[in-house]
């Protein structure tokens, strides 16, 4: 470098002349110009814009000019870098959109291939839609109560009002256990009712009892000897038929859309006094197949009205059993048959099906219900 | 109970344009449940006449003799000649009067008729069996009508061959229903009409001439109306119209006197018994059988009686099953056509039994015998033993009016007194019970309907009739009153539930199980929990495994699976095997069920006490009951076999192996919130090297693992199939868990990795106890990464590499502190396991 000499002129700097400066720059941006990828723009650079480029060698000899001829050449060798700095980042820009258009092209790959990697599970349709039944009734205050599956007679026949000539505890209808008194495979969940009503010292009682029953059917396409029922039991001071009503079209409603609603007509119940059949209105065609044959509707055989199961206000028999005042209390309850709400639900055609456990049957049917 | 709408009109002037499917409608609403409305005849379409067979040519150059016969229709075909027509029966002769269809009808099916080619002759038209009318199942032959009906009379009005049946599921409590009295009297209600009670005829009063009877069991007999009639015509036969009614509800016409009984008890509900009177040996007497006698009844089956068969006997003892079946030996004889004279003999003096047995006998006999008859089936459910010499009335009339016989004056009838049941009932209550406000009159208006005797103000006294044995309680005439003012009226309200506290824990905690098991690509199933001896052979459970003592079902659906399940292995691999079998060769299935499991020999067990139900159990009575049951835990199994992941453009298949039958182990225990112990065990039906005990603690709660060679042979499953199985109850003893929050360092982690050469048979559960055992508080984690076995490390030792990381809460470790941690972790691994460190 260049002492600093006061009589120095610039202009007899021939590194520094204005023209010369002017060259140099535009050597840069014309190399820059002609790099055609980046690594070709790298050299450029460590060419144009490196310690030893002639850019840089000029800006050194600022330094040994006079003070007066500083400011002009500084100003001038400054601009000239910023155009350079400036045309490389530019294209440097250029580049990698080029490159990374090329690279991630190149990187492509089918994604509709086929990723059955994982294995897919899933629950039982039995299972979730008990859930989905537990989940509107638990929002509604009620417990969900268990109890044994093998039970003691009088929890599942004699509390219940169902004396011992009762034709449903014959063994046609019953499994009864070898070498043993009055204790059965329950044949509905009633008994966790009767249990519920025991276990609490005084009414309020709101329960509902999911669980697996037992008859003694063989297996075809609409029996199964092995079933889920639901019931409910509330029992509290002045509950009324009205109530029974209006829980039971809430679930309809929760379970199969707004509108639905359900109708009582008399049957007989031995635990329910008086008792009934719930119907509801048929989900599909809600009724509009009815008399009318070019609409036929398969899930109510164009009834309009699907059968639930059997509900009533509780028998204050069954109350008195379990050592509460029917002059005080009154209560109501129902039952039904998971599987075959399932079947209506999600039109399962054969009973086996639910009961096989072949995975086609339960995967489509995923986590919830 | 089946009820043609032609024979229900006889005591209901129904409105003329009323179908079946609106009587259908009305009734339902009431409580009756029919089922359907039959259309007989609906598809009929005549000319079908009455004819006279005039000449029969029998021609046998066919397989079976065939008839071609001349019969007169009168003017039926138009042209008054007699038809041709071709027939394969041979029960008529020259003579006979047949129901002749003609071409151009149409038969039930629908079968249009035409005159056809046919045995090479050509048939204008056929004679008609019952079956192809519709009348009946009978096609035994073709119809022979009695002789007093001219050709050409229309055949479906004298058959009344189109009618509307009622097909009606009469409940346990509803007996007055097996009756078209029964059902004319709800119809009549339901259609605010009045009711012609066909009951309600003059009987003469119970003398002491009429037929001798003996009631020695007043108990099981409370009633016994017995009636004779004599000179009956052993020749005659039922008339046309009561053979139709009998058809139309669904019985046999059998012959005259037999068919006489039926119609009065499906007109009625009384069920009555006709004895021929010469063939009963003295007086008829009701008694109890004694242990083994014999009878041989109606249907030819000898039976074995019981103690407690009410019988109905004569002096040579049983002659019939009180309210169940007759004995043959008294049976109404058939009637017998003498060849030579053409002089009929058979039964002339007929007695007719009326009576009223207690139900539950009846429903008991029936169900000993086996024998659900029509009788029995009214009994069960309560006949009114006011009827019954209405009923016996109404069989002497038809048979004096039918059969030419004359009614004798003695009229026998034995009552035992019984109380008058009166309910009193709040008037109120049925408002109360339905939510609704109907008030006083109307609730007694109904009970009146009913047949009630409603007396009272406040407080009714009811006094229901006699019909109705099932009305005994207040809520009984609720449902009355609720029923007839229309259950479909009821408002629809919700009651004040108190606020409630949603599922438990145990419950929740299934619900996590599904749901992270199926996550993990496991299918559940639901199997049955009936298993035999064969599986548990299978899987090599031997004498004296608790798992052999099962809880046997007396009744089983099969004898082969007589057992409750003990574990949820037999049925998950039977699924599996299923659905291997159905072409699903990679399969992962789980089970959340409970088995059933008998600990040791309690007395108890198996013996629940019979306690009454008019009153709380005891607490000590509920203990008795519980303690009767066998135990019934939760558990969880999951069964794989096949390859968790498929070959693919991604590489080669994996196949599910132990390891994920102990991961399957651990989803669950995460889901639970506790730390599951891995040990190595041996324990059926697992492959005795590839099988995990898991504890909890120091309790174990199941085994997971490759099932054993043998097991998996003899259950024909796919090679290395694995299984999992986990006691629920004993998983989450401990209660709930709650999660602990821990503490998030956010100085840097230090890594180290380390590898230790051990002897081949030390475990790396082990292992990693002792590095975490030596490693202390800095250690964050810690995993094993590499299992390596080979020369460099000698014969029967192997190699467990392990990335450490260490990480403190308060400060950036060091070098220096993270290895000092480390060689601790090695040297505790050193002293507990011998392991060394790999140069």
């Amino acid at each position: 470098m260049s002492a600093p000499n006061k009589s120095y002129d610039p202009v007899e700097v021939e590194a520094l002349k204005p023209e010369e400066i002017e060259r140099l720059r535009d050597e840069a941006l014309a190399a820059f110009a002609a790099a055609t990828d980046l690594d070709a723009l790298h050299e450029a650079k460590v060419a144009h814009m490196g310690d030893r480029s002639p850019l840089a060698l000029a800006n050194r000899e600022i330094g040994a000019l006079p003070p007066a001829a500083k400011a002009e050449a500084g100003k001038r060798v400054g601009a000239a870098r910023g155009a350079v700095n400036k045309a490389f980042a530019a294209r440097k820009v250029e580049l990698e959109a080029e490159r990374d258009a090329r690279v991630l092209v190149e990187e492509a790959v089918d994604v509709t291939l086929p990723y059955d990697r994982a294995p897919r599970g899933g629950r039982h349709p039995l299972t979730t839609f008990a859930e989905r039944l537990m989940d509107v009734f638990t929002a509604m205050g009620y417990s969900v109560a268990e109890g044994p599956e093998v039970e003691a007679e009088w929890l599942n026949f004699d509390a219940l009002n169902m004396g011992p000539d009762h034709p449903a505890r014959s063994t046609q209808d019953t499994f009864f256990l070898k070498d043993a008194d009055s204790v059965v495979l329950r044949t509905h969940t009633s008994g966790v009712q009767i249990r519920s009503l025991l276990a609490a010292s005084e009414p309020p009682v709101y329960v509902i009892c999911p669980g697996r029953v037992f008859r003694s059917d063989e297996l075809d396409a609409t029996h199964t000897p092995v079933f889920n029922q639901v019931e409910l039991l509330a029992v509290d001071e002045g509950l009324t038929m009205a109530d029974l009503k209006g829980t039971l079209d809430h679930m309809v409603e929760s379970l199969f859309g707004e509108g639905i609603s359900t109708r009582l007509r008399p049957n007989y119940f031995p635990f329910t006094e008086p008792s009934a059949e719930m119907d509801m209105v048929c989900f599909v065609c809600r009724g509009e197949s009815v008399g009318n044959p070019d609409r036929p509707c398969r899930t109510c055989s164009s009834e309009g009205w699907i059968e639930l199961g059997g509900c009533g206000m509780v028998n204050p028999r069954v109350l008195v059993a379990c050592g509460i005042d029917p002059n005080k209390y009154s209560g109501f309850a129902f039952g039904f048959g998971i599987e075959r709400m399932l079947m209506f639900r999600h039109n399962v055609e054969d009973m086996r099906d639910i009961v096989e456990g072949d995975v086609r049957f339960t995967l489509p049917f995923g986590m919830e219900i | 109970m089946r009820v043609p709408l032609s024979w229900l009109r006889e005591y209901v002037d129904l409105p003329a344009g009323e179908t079946g499917r609106d009587i259908q409608a009305k009734l339902i609403r009431a409580g009756l449940e029919v089922e359907g409305v039959e259309a007989l005849g609906a598809d009929l379409k005549g000319p079908l006449v009455v004819g006279q067979v005039l000449a029969i040519e029998e021609l046998t150059e066919f397989k079976k003799p065939i008839r071609y016969c001349q019969v007169d229709v009168g003017d039926a075909n138009g042209t008054g000649e007699p038809q041709n027509i071709v027939c394969g029966a041979r029960n008529f002769a020259v003579g006979d009067k047949v129901v002749v269809v003609l071409p151009g009808a149409v038969l039930p099916g629908p079968f249009p008729i035409a005159a056809r080619q046919t045995y090479g002759k050509t048939s204008e038209g056929m004679i008609c069996s019952a079956r192809e009318l519709g009348m009946g199942d009978d096609h035994d032959g073709i119809i022979v009508l009695p002789p007093e009906y001219e050709p050409g009379t229309d055949a479906i009005e004298l058959l009344e061959l189109v009618d509307e049946v009622l097909d009606i599921a009469v409940t346990a409590d509803r007996g007055y229903c097996l009756s078209l009295r029964g059902v004319a009297r709800e119809t009549a209600i339901a259609y605010g009409l009045p009711l012609r009670d066909p009951a309600l005829i003059d009987v003469p009063p119970a003398n002491s001439y009429g037929p001798a009877v003996k009631v020695e069991d007043q108990a099981g007999c409370d009633r016994f109306v017995a009636r004779s009639v004599v000179g009956v015509d052993p020749a005659a036969k039922s008339p046309i119209w009561m053979q139709r009614r009998i058809q139309k509800a669904g019985m046999r016409p059998i012959s005259l006197a037999v068919d006489i009984t039926n119609y009065v008890m499906l007109e009625m509900g009384q069920p009555l018994h006709a004895y021929d009177r010469h063939r009963i040996d003295g007086a008829i007497t009701v008694r109890r059988a004694a242990q083994g006698e014999k009878l041989r009844t109606l249907d030819g089956v000898e039976r074995t009686l019981d103690a407690e068969d009410l019988l109905i006997c004569d002096d040579s003892g049983p002659i019939g099953i009180a309210g169940v079946m007759g004995g043959a030996g008294t049976e109404i004889a058939d009637a017998v056509v003498d060849p030579e004279t053409g002089e009929v003999t058979g039964t002339t003096e007929i007695v007719i039994e009326a009576a009223h047995f207690a139900p539950v006998s009846i429903a008991r006999t029936a169900r000993r015998h086996k024998l659900p008859s029509e009788a029995a089936k009214r009994f069960e459910r309560g006949v009114d033993p006011e009827a019954a010499k209405a009923a016996a009335q109404r069989a002497v009339d038809l048979l004096v009016l039918v059969a030419g016989g004359t009614a004798e004056a003695g009229v026998t009838d034995i009552v035992a007194p019984h109380p008058v049941h009166a309910i009193s009932i709040a008037a109120d209550l049925p408002d109360r019970v339905a939510g609704q406000e109907y008030g006083r009159e109307t609730v007694v208006r109904r009970l009146q309907e009913v047949g009630c005797t409603v007396v009272g103000t406040d407080v009714l006294v009811v006094t229901p009739p006699t019909w109705r044995p099932d009305l005994t309680d207040p809520n009984d005439l609720c449902e009355e009153v609720i029923r007839l003012e229309g259950y479909e009226n009821l408002p629809s309200t919700l009651p004040n539930v108190p606020a409630g506290r949603g599922l438990t824990e145990a419950q929740r905690l299934r619900r996590r199980i599904g749901i992270a098991l199926a996550s993990a690509g496991h299918v559940e199933v639901q199997n049955y929990p009936f298993i035999g001896e064969a599986v548990l052979d299978a899987l090599g459970i031997e004498a004296g495994d608790p798992r052999r003592d099962t809880v046997k079902i007396a009744n089983p659906i099969s004898h082969e699976e007589p057992s409750l399940r003990t574990t949820l292995l037999p049925g998950l691999l039977g699924a599996l095997h299923r659905n291997v079998g159905r072409g699903m060769m990679d399969v992962a299935l789980f089970e959340l069920g409970r088995v059933f499991r008998v600990d040791g020999t309690a007395e108890t067990l198996y013996h629940a006490p019979r306690l009454p139900v008019d009153r709380r159990p005891t607490e000590d009575e509920i203990a008795q009951l519980d303690a009767a049951l066998p135990r019934q835990p939760y558990r969880v199994g999951a069964v794989f076999a096949g390859n968790r992941e498929p070959q693919g453009w991604w590489g080669k298949p994996q196949a599910w192996t132990w390891a994920d039958a102990v991961e399957a182990a651990r989803t669950v225990a995460d889901a639970a919130r506790v730390s599951l112990t891995v040990r190595q065990d041996q324990h059926t039906p697992w492959h005795p090297g590839r099988c995990a005990a898991l504890y909890v603690g120091e309790q174990l709660v199941g085994h997971a693992g490759e099932l054993h060679p043998r097991a998996v042979k003899a259950l024909n499953l796919p090679e290395r199939t694995c299984a999992m199985e986990l006691d629920l109850d004993l998983l989450t003893a401990g209660g709930a868990v709650r999660a602990e929050a821990p503490k998030i360092s956010t100085f840097p982690v230090a890594t180290q990795d380390v590898a230790l050469v051990v002897d081949d048979a030390v475990k790396a559960a082990d292992v990693e106890a002792a590095l975490r055992a030596g490693a202390g508080p800095l250690l964050e984690s810690l995993r094993l990464f590499d299992v390596y076995r080979g020369e460099s490390i000698g014969a029967g030792r192997k190699s467990l590499a392990y990335a450490l990381r260490f990480r403190a809460a308060d400060r950036t470790l060091t070098a220096d502190e993270a290895s000092a941690a480390r060689e601790s972790a090695v040297a505790e691994a050193a002293t507990r396991v011998g392991a060394t460190l790999r140069g």
